[in-house]
């Protein structure tokens, strides 16, 4: 008889392999070098990697990239900050009333079902083509996710914690500020992450519709010029912005959810 | 004294007056129920049930699943909701409630979840107090997943104890643990409660657990209370036991 216990298959998906979130853009990005390099991709189709690099020297020398990626995350900062801040509001009001509920909830699902995007013609004819029509579009793209999953979260908290608080006669604030704000902590930081995608995804269309900076300026003016080197550049950018901003929002989930052991941990 | 009946507030005859020279007597009992009933839809569950407890007194509420000893504790606790009813339900203001689970806020740290409803900037000290007082000294900063249902299960305690409440009420807390963790809850609570002495209805399955608890052990039977047994210790428990069981239709 052995002491050993029996091997038992885990049922999670296992140990999280060291860096292995890099591991598949590395890999694209040596399979987009070596077809460059061996002259299989038209560089009129695809600039190569090291063209980028250089184009990116180029821009940044000359200021152009800093001065639209500034404009740019002004942009997608102002729309998120608008739009978090608008979507929290909200589901709170919705969530802990039932007229609040009953008289927002509608409209926002109606909201919900129309792409943000499909609004710009209305907003351009209010608002102009301006910086104000650009946040409220990102604001709008912003706004309904990070109330869907807020209001989802404050109305999963169970009940029987509501319970709780009442056995213990606590004060709304403390009831607010104890049970129902970290019980919806989780769907807002997921509302969050969806947001984020939604600042940026808003941003590339608002910036090619109309627009005289940003990014997204930048790279419609390289495709006049058939300057595939600046389109890429301006790919990218998006790309480190997007993983950069979502980076930054599962690190403050993982701080601030220290105690929900989930599977993927 | 308080007096409430949860939503049913027109049904309670209380005068506000009695908080005034309730505290002045201390023969006055900690609890007295008149005349309470309960139901949901047509279902009658509590049916014009009296119910006396003393100060200090420790009683047990024993009865069969469905007979509405939860009901009852709600009621007390005055957390009874979609319920229709009548009747007086005196309780002391002072009051806590000890759940089946053990209902602690996942995200807050344990020390958090015993100083919840307290108030006051000697909070955190009394806290540390009641969880050393239940054996988790240290466990401060744990989160309550990272405890054993037992260890849980004493952190409850601990929050309804904090507050040192006149009356405790019970609902089956130790339903949920194992034989040996709950002999060592008994004797925990039973020295707890001989040192804060508060009232307490413990609700619970077990003959055995409410006999060697209580001072006085309940049946609810029909909605109302068909037995009331005073636990004599000059008796075995074992006589208590058997009686109680054949009162209860279970043959010893
Ligand atoms: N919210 C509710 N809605 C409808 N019926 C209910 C509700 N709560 C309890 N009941 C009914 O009231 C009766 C008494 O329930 P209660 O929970 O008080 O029983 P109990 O004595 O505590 O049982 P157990 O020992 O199983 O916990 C049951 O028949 C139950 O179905
Ligand atoms: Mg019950």
């Amino acid at each position: 008889m052995s002491l050993l216990s029996p091997h038992r298959r885990r049922l999670g998906p296992g140990r999280p392999i060291p860096l292995g979130a890099a591991l598949g853009p590395v890999l694209l990005l040596a399979i987009w070098s070596v077809a460059s390099a061996l002259g299989w991709l038209d560089p009129r189709t695809l600039s190569a990697p090291w063209t980028v690099v250089t184009t990116t020297g180029d821009l940044i020398a000359d200021g152009r990239l800093q001065d639209n990626l500034a404009i740019s995350s002004q942009r997608a900062g102002l729309g998120l900050l608008f739009g978090v801040a608008i979507g929290t509001v909200l589901a709170l009001i919705s969530g802990l009333s039932r007229w609040g509920e009953a008289i927002l909830d509608g409209p926002i699902q109606i909201k919900r079902a129309i792409p943000s995007l499909a609004l710009i013609p209305l907003l351009i004819l209010w608002l102009g083509i301006g910086e104000g029509m650009k946040v409220t579009t990102i604001t709008l793209g912003v706004f309904v996710p990070v109330y869907i999953h807020t209001h989802n979260g404050l109305r999963g908290i169970d009940s029987r914690y509501v319970e709780l608080g009442e056995s213990l006669r606590l004060r709304t604030g403390t009831f607010l500020r104890r049970i129902v704000l970290p019980g919806a902590l989780p769907g807002f930081l997921l509302g969050l992450r969806f947001a984020v995608v939604n600042a940026w995804l808003a941003l590339v269309v608002v910036e090619q519709i109309n627009s005289t900076s940003g990014i997204g300026y930048m790279m419609e003016l390289a495709r006049e010029y058939g300057q595939t080197d600046i389109i890429v550049v301006g790919l990218v950018l998006y790309g480190v912005l997007g993983l950069l901003s979502d980076g930054a929002v599962r690190l403050v989930q993982r701080r601030a959810l220290t105690w929900r052991r989930t599977l993927a941990d | 004294m308080a007096a409430h009946a949860g939503g049913l507030k027109a049904d309670a005859e209380d005068g506000p007056d009695m908080a005034a020279h309730a505290g002045g007597l201390m023969t006055d009992p900690a609890v007295r129920v008149e005349g309470l009933s309960r139901g949901f839809g047509a279902r009658t569950v509590l049916d014009d049930l009296d119910l006396t407890i003393g100060q200090g007194e420790f009683v047990a509420l024993l009865g069969r699943s469905g007979s509405g000893k939860s009901t009852l504790l709600r009621a007390l606790a005055g957390l009874d909701r979609d319920v229709t009813g009548s009747g007086a339900v005196r309780v002391p203001r002072s009051l806590s409630v000890v759940f089946q689970d053990a209902r602690l806020l996942p995200w807050q740290r344990v020390l958090t979840n015993v100083v919840l409803g307290l108030r006051g900037a000697d909070a955190a000290l009394r806290g540390r107090a009641a969880l050393a007082e239940v054996g988790l000294e240290g466990r401060e900063q744990a989160w309550p997943n990272e405890l054993s249902g037992g260890e849980q299960q004493r952190v409850a305690l601990a929050r309804s104890l904090v507050s040192e409440p006149q009356l405790l009420l019970a609902d089956e807390p130790f339903g949920a643990l194992d034989a040996l963790t709950r002999i060592r809850m008994h004797g925990l609570l039973r020295e707890l409660c001989a040192r804060h002495r508060p009232a307490v209805l413990l609700v619970t399955h077990d003959v055995d657990e409410a006999v060697t608890l209580a001072d006085r052990v309940l049946v609810l039977d029909d909605g109302r209370i068909a037995i009331d047994q005073r636990i004599d210790r000059g008796q075995s428990a074992t006589a208590h036991r058997e009686s109680l069981l054949a009162a209860l239709g279970v043959a010893a």
